[in-house]
């Protein structure tokens, strides 16, 4: 990298573009919120797992189908991904260095986080429907 | 550039880590293996909506000694996870900073963790 001083560009031009776009704490505070979010949800996925555990087809699939459970579900499922998505990016950035590969994984990983909650949610409104 | 000798900060593996580091460095980890247990929890919404036999397919696989133990840790790891998230919360609200307290919290948060799991275990076994 050019020593500022061989260059003519200001400093102010050297950052443009590579700085906050007003909204740094964003992705942070999504975190929070979907993390309180998350806390009655897994309270209750707990809750219902003690219930559930070693169900079968039909008593499952009768549970899911209540429209309470199947919209609490799709939330927990929904918003579980999401919370995914934002803690595993921040993963990501602390622990690969090279900006190719960590765009690379970063963007796996959500394309994984997407189509993994779209195929669990999409299970749920089919059973529930 | 000459290189100059600086002194270098300690690193990680020359301190003995305090509990809320493990403890901080354990919810990452416990996150990582949630991220991997979704797929399991996506495997049993899917096994669902596909029908019996595909659903007999997980109910196979949760009973056998790997899933079982894989149950387990997905449990612990969610449990863990809760409990530390929580107080990651109210480390965001200013509170429980102090040395003593934050000790205190970790060990709160570990115990808690492993009581939780084995509460949710024994009752899924009762239930």
């Amino acid at each position: 990298m050019a020593s500022p001083r061989s260059s003519l560009r200001s400093p102010l031009g050297a950052v443009r573009g590579l700085g906050s776009a007003k909204d740094g704490t964003h992705h942070w505070w999504l975190q929070r919120v979907t993390a309180i979010a998350l806390v009655p949800l897994t309270i209750w996925f707990l809750a219902s797992l003690v219930v559930l555990s070693g169900s079968s087809y039909e008593v499952f699939t009768a549970w899911v189908a209540q429209p309470l459970v199947a919209v609490l579900l799709g939330l927990f499922v929904g918003v579980g991904f999401w919370h995914l998505k934002l803690g595993a990016q921040v993963v990501i950035e602390d622990y690969i260095q090279a900006e190719s590969t960590k765009i690379i994984v970063s963007m796996l990983v959500n394309f994984a986080t997407v189509l993994l909650g779209a195929a669990a949610i999409f299970s749920i409104l089919k059973i529930a429907i | 550039m000459a290189q100059i000798e600086r002194p270098l900060s300690p690193h990680l593996q020359v301190y003995r880590l305090p509990l809320t580091a493990l403890a901080s460095i354990t919810h990452r980890a416990t996150g990582v293996g949630l991220g991997f247990g979704t797929l399991l929890l996506t495997w049993w919404l899917v096994a669902a909506a596909s029908g019996p036999e595909a659903y007999g397919n997980f109910q196979w696989f949760a009973g056998s000694i790997l899933g079982i133990l894989i149950l387990f840790g997905f449990t612990w790891a969610l449990s863990f996870h809760l409990l530390n998230g929580l107080r990651h919360l109210f480390w965001d609200a200013g509170w429980g900073f102090d040395k003593q307290e934050s000790h205190k919290a970790s060990l709160l948060v570990v115990g808690g963790s492993v009581a939780l799991t084995v509460i949710v275990w024994i009752a899924a076994f009762i239930f």
